[in-house]
């Protein structure tokens, strides 16, 4: 058992757990955050992506120990101010989820290719870049639709303000 | 139409919560006291249980209780049914054999749940988990259905010797096989259907709470009919009394049939709970889905199809074994039976028609619906052997069908199946159009320069759901009936509860049930609320599956609004004392018509419940139900076209287009009918090319039992799809509709696997069809 500390969706919360608990686990249970889903059991689906220190990570294969000290956002922190994020309006406009459950690591990895790509990206760069991102509603057509759509319009916005 | 009416592509209300981490699933569920349970599971495919000793379990830190099968007995807990009677031809009733919750005596394949451990945490669980020991004597075992049929197999149930659990036919042997004898040409072919595990994305749970001071059990859990559950619960399993048991499926995450069944977790979970005192949860992981959740398909067929002179089809004689697995689960006996042969017409008009169909249990996962449930079985038989047919007729795929639609309806098939209204050709044609098949041949001769080869292929199919008319299927052996309720309530002030039977785990009802009310009354859909999953609010209901939302959970809540429309008109009419057959509904608002005269809706609810100026006689209040039984299946049909290009050194397969032309009948929301569509493909390409569950036959372990070795489709495994509809309304419900959920999985695979064959010139394909596989066909001897 130790006390774990790290800031969640801008404020820093603690929690004591087992050594061996994951960073999921620490997210839902110690944390009462249940918009991170747990949907395998060898780190492939995606339902459990959040972003630790600006990167998307699995928290499904981190240790809660790991994340000690980071900034984390978890779906719950990504909509600031009771505003959609980008990413969560476009899903929501072009149809990009049916029961919900892949949605937020679907959204989180959406968030995190689009700022990786600086917005310019293409139908195929999608595709792959889903690769650890299941679904099993959609057939992924929608949610390519969606982050397209997205990255259109966080670029246009980037280059509004620039 | 209106912005927000029937027809209208409406963002979805329910969008906000799960976009935001809001979704409530049951394993996001929470009670205070509430402790978690691992099952200890059989790691054999078949053995005696000799002994358990849960002492040293017992002892370990924060475990609350092991019980196990003996205890679950003693307490009177019932057996796992099968819901669905089929006799064999001989007369004889199917041959059941006990499915306990928790075994007793002999477990019947790798997952088999022996035991359940309550401790205060998962960790802690599932370390006394491998701290009970239970003394298996192995036997041997059986994972094929046909190998299971021949004499010296190991008998898995004393109720069915030579694991025959029945042996049953449909149409005509005799004129049948006459056609087949007198045919111009008979196309033969073997068909294996391969089996596949459904993966919702949310994995199983529980939560059983038996509450000691009311003596009432409430159990959370991921259902796609939580009535269903309380009804089987109750009358079958006898876990409580239907008055004593509540059932909420709150958000579940996904389905696709294979969260229908009530499982022997729900059922433990709350024995548990009694016997521990705690609240108990349960969720499955990954693992436990493989080796667990009901398996899909698994059919192995021969098939004859003859043909006359002039390419017309004059009978079809179909031979299956389908493998259910271990045990019989809950409507698996429908699946291979009323859900598959009565399909096997397809659109082409055909006089004679026999399947035999037996069913035989293995040492493997029990069988059941999953997406298309029967009927993807029966269109990937009938597609791949009608572009068979084509092919060794001399005949182009599309004339082969063109020659054999059945143009006019109502049309009864020998299959008992009577079509009411459908247009093939439409369809074949707007798929021919829209993947530029006309083109093809110069794609191909492109592909072959750059050492690739093109394929493409077609499947025309047909399906039946909107699931069911009630006599009907009680006439053929269902145990309940397959009717919808809908009750609408409008409050005090005007807005609206519609409170349905359905219910949703993706397909969006909260706005397209909504639509239907704004559509009717001119309210905003925002001041409509859809309620569901609850045995407490909603008072009977028999869930979603079978393409049935549409069809018969609307058709219910249109008979309700009917009601309701009916008594506001009268409301109004009385408060602007004019006639109530002139009393029209607009932009939520009645009016008389041809005058200014209006009385807004919320007024009119106000006077329906403060009562001070009702028609002499008339109760107060504003809520009306319904139950609607739907008077025929529905037939949604359509024509998938795929173009791949197979790499011939490697086998692997990528698909250039996928072109989808179908026909739903009248559809609410578009946009919702265009994703049912994309997923459904997404599945059916998944089986053709991708997934696969595997036993090893020598032991029956599960070889295909993570996302390491069962190959999901992931976004890059496929293309954006083309989809378009046509429309022939269903005549037979209100709205018109025909449902679309099964659709995309039922037409596809045979549309893939004809483009394969056509590509590399083999007709050997099994599915899926790995780059192994493709690899060696396309490069062996004809």
């Amino acid at each position: 058992m130790a006390k774990i500390t790290m800031t969640v969706n801008g404020r820093q919360v603690s929690g004591q757990c087992d050594d061996r608990t994951l960073l999921v686990h620490f997210i839902r249970e110690n944390l009462g955050l249940s918009g991170t889903h747990v949907g395998c059991d060898t780190s492939q689906c995606g339902a459990c992506v959040v972003h630790m220190d600006g990167m998307s990570v699995k928290s499904c294969s981190t240790l809660a120990a790991q994340a000690a000290g980071s900034q984390v956002t978890t779906i719950e922190g990504l909509a600031a101010n009771g505003e959609l994020h980008p990413v969560q309006a476009a899903f929501k406009a072009n149809h990009g989820l049916q029961c919900g459950f892949c949605t937020p690591g679907m959204v989180m990895t959406a968030v995190d290719m689009i700022r990786r790509h600086g917005g310019q990206l293409d139908e195929a760069t999608v595709r792959a870049e889903l690769d650890g991102n299941i679904c099993r509603c959609t057939g992924y057509h929608n949610i390519v639709k969606a982050i397209l759509a997205a990255a259109a319009e966080m670029g246009g916005a980037r280059v509004a303000a620039e | 139409m209106g912005v927000e009416g029937i027809g209208a592509r409406v963002a979805r209300k329910e969008d906000k919560r799960f976009l935001t981490g809001k979704g409530r699933y049951t394993d996001d569920m929470s009670v205070p006291g509430m402790k978690y349970a691992i099952f200890v599971r059989s790691p054999y495919a078949h053995a005696k249980i000799k002994s358990i000793d849960a002492a040293a379990a017992k002892a370990m830190p924060g475990v609350i209780g092991v019980l196990d099968g003996e205890q679950l007995l003693a307490d009177g807990i019932g057996n796992l049914i099968c819901g669905w009677m089929i006799h064999s031809k001989d007369g004889s009733p199917m041959k059941m054999g006990a499915w306990r919750p928790l075994a007793h005596e002999t477990v019947r394949y790798v997952g088999d749940a022996v035991a359940i451990v309550v401790a205060d945490s998962i960790a802690e669980a599932k370390d006394a988990a491998e701290a009970v020991v239970v003394d298996y004597q192995e036997l041997p075992v059986v994972t094929d259905a046909t190998k299971a049929l021949e004499q010296g197999q190991p008998q898995l149930h004393p109720e069915a010797p030579n694991n025959l659990i029945f042996d049953w036919q449909i149409g005509d042997a005799a004129a049948t096989d006459k056609a087949i004898a007198s045919a111009a040409h008979v196309t033969e072919i073997t068909i294996h259907n391969n089996r596949l595990s459904p993966n919702a994305m949310e994995p199983r749970a529980t939560l059983g709470i038996y509450d000691g001071g009311d003596d009432h059990y409430t159990c959370y859990t991921t259902s796609q009919n939580p009535h269903v559950a309380r009804l089987v619960m109750s009358a079958f399993y006898n876990v409580a009394p239907e008055n004593k048991l509540r059932v909420i499926a709150p958000d579940v995450g996904g389905g696709f049939g294979s969260k229908i069944f009530i499982y022997p977790e729900e059922v433990v979970c709350l024995w548990a709970s009694k016997r521990t005192g705690v609240p108990v949860k349960w969720t499955s992981d990954r693992t436990e889905a493989f080796l667990t959740d009901a398996h899909g398909r698994d059919h192995h067929s021969k098939v004859k199809m003859a043909f006359d002179a002039n390419n017309r089809i004059i009978g079809l004689k179909v031979d299956t074994v389908a493998n259910l697995g271990a045990y019989m689960s809950l409507f698996s006996s429908s699946v291979p039976t009323y859900l598959y042969a009565t399909l096997l017409s397809g659109q082409y008009d055909i006089p004679a028609i026999h399947a035999n169909v037996r069913t035989v249990y293995t040492n493997t996962a029990p069988v059941d619906a999953y997406r298309g449930a029967g009927r993807p079985e029966a269109t990937y038989l009938l597609e791949r052997t009608m572009e068979t047919a084509a092919r060794e007729l001399g005949v182009s795929p599309a004339e082969l069908r063109r020659i054999n639609f059945i143009r006019t309806f109502p049309h009864q098939t020998p299959v008992i199946m009577n079509y009411d209204a459908g247009d093939y050709e439409t369809s074949l044609n707007a798929a021919m159009q829209a993947s530029d098949w006309n083109g093809f041949a110069a794609r191909k001769a492109e592909a072959a320069k750059r050492g690739m080869k093109r394929g493409i292929g077609m499947s025309c199919y047909i399906e039946a759901c909107g699931i069911a008319p009630s006599a009907a299927v009680g006439s053929l052996g269902a145990g309940v009936g397959l009717w919808e309720s809908a009750e609408v309530r409008v409050n005090a002030v005007g807005t609206i509860e519609v409170l349905t039977g359905s219910h949703s785990h993706g397909q969006g009802h909260e706005t397209t049930f909504a639509q239907l009310v704004a559509d009717r009354f001119g309210v905003p859909i925002d001041s409509v609320n859809i309620v569901h999953g609850d045995t407490d609010k909603v008072q009977m209901g028999m869930g979603t599956y079978g393409s049935r939302s549409g069809a018969v959970g609307m058709s219910a809540v249109v008979k309700a609004l009917d009601k309701v429309e009916a008594k506001a008109k009268k409301i109004a009419a009385h408060l602007m004392e004019a006639d109530e057959s002139d009393i029209v509904i607009e932009n939520g608002e009645l009016k008389v018509a041809g005058t200014d005269k209006t009385v807004p809706w919320f007024q009119m609810a106000l006077a329906a419940y403060t009562a001070h100026n009702l028609p002499p006689g008339m109760e107060p209040g504003l809520k009306e139900g319904a139950f609607y039984d739907p008077a025929n299946f529905t037939f949604p049909a359509g024509c998938y076209i795929c173009e791949v290009e197979v790499d011939p050194d490697t086998g692997q397969t990528k698909i250039i287009q996928f072109v989808a032309a179908d026909d739903f009948g009248n559809i609410i929301n578009p946009m919702i009918v265009e994703g049912q569509v994309h997923g459904g493909l997404a599945q059916g390409i998944g089986q053709a090319l991708l997934e696969g569950v595997h036993y090893d036959p020598a032991n029956g372990q599960l070889l295909t039992a993570s996302y390491m070795d069962y190959a999901m489709p992931r976004a890059d495994d496929l293309p954006s799809f083309t989809v378009s509809t046509s429309n022939t309304p269903c005549p037979n419900n209100p709205l018109g509709i025909k449902g679309c959920g099964e659709a995309g999985a039922i037409g596809s695979p045979p549309a893939l696997i004809n483009a394969i064959t056509d590509a590399i010139g083999n007709n050997r394909l099994t599915m899926p069809a790995t780059p192994q596989k493709v690899w060696a066909a396309a490069h062996a001897a004809n």
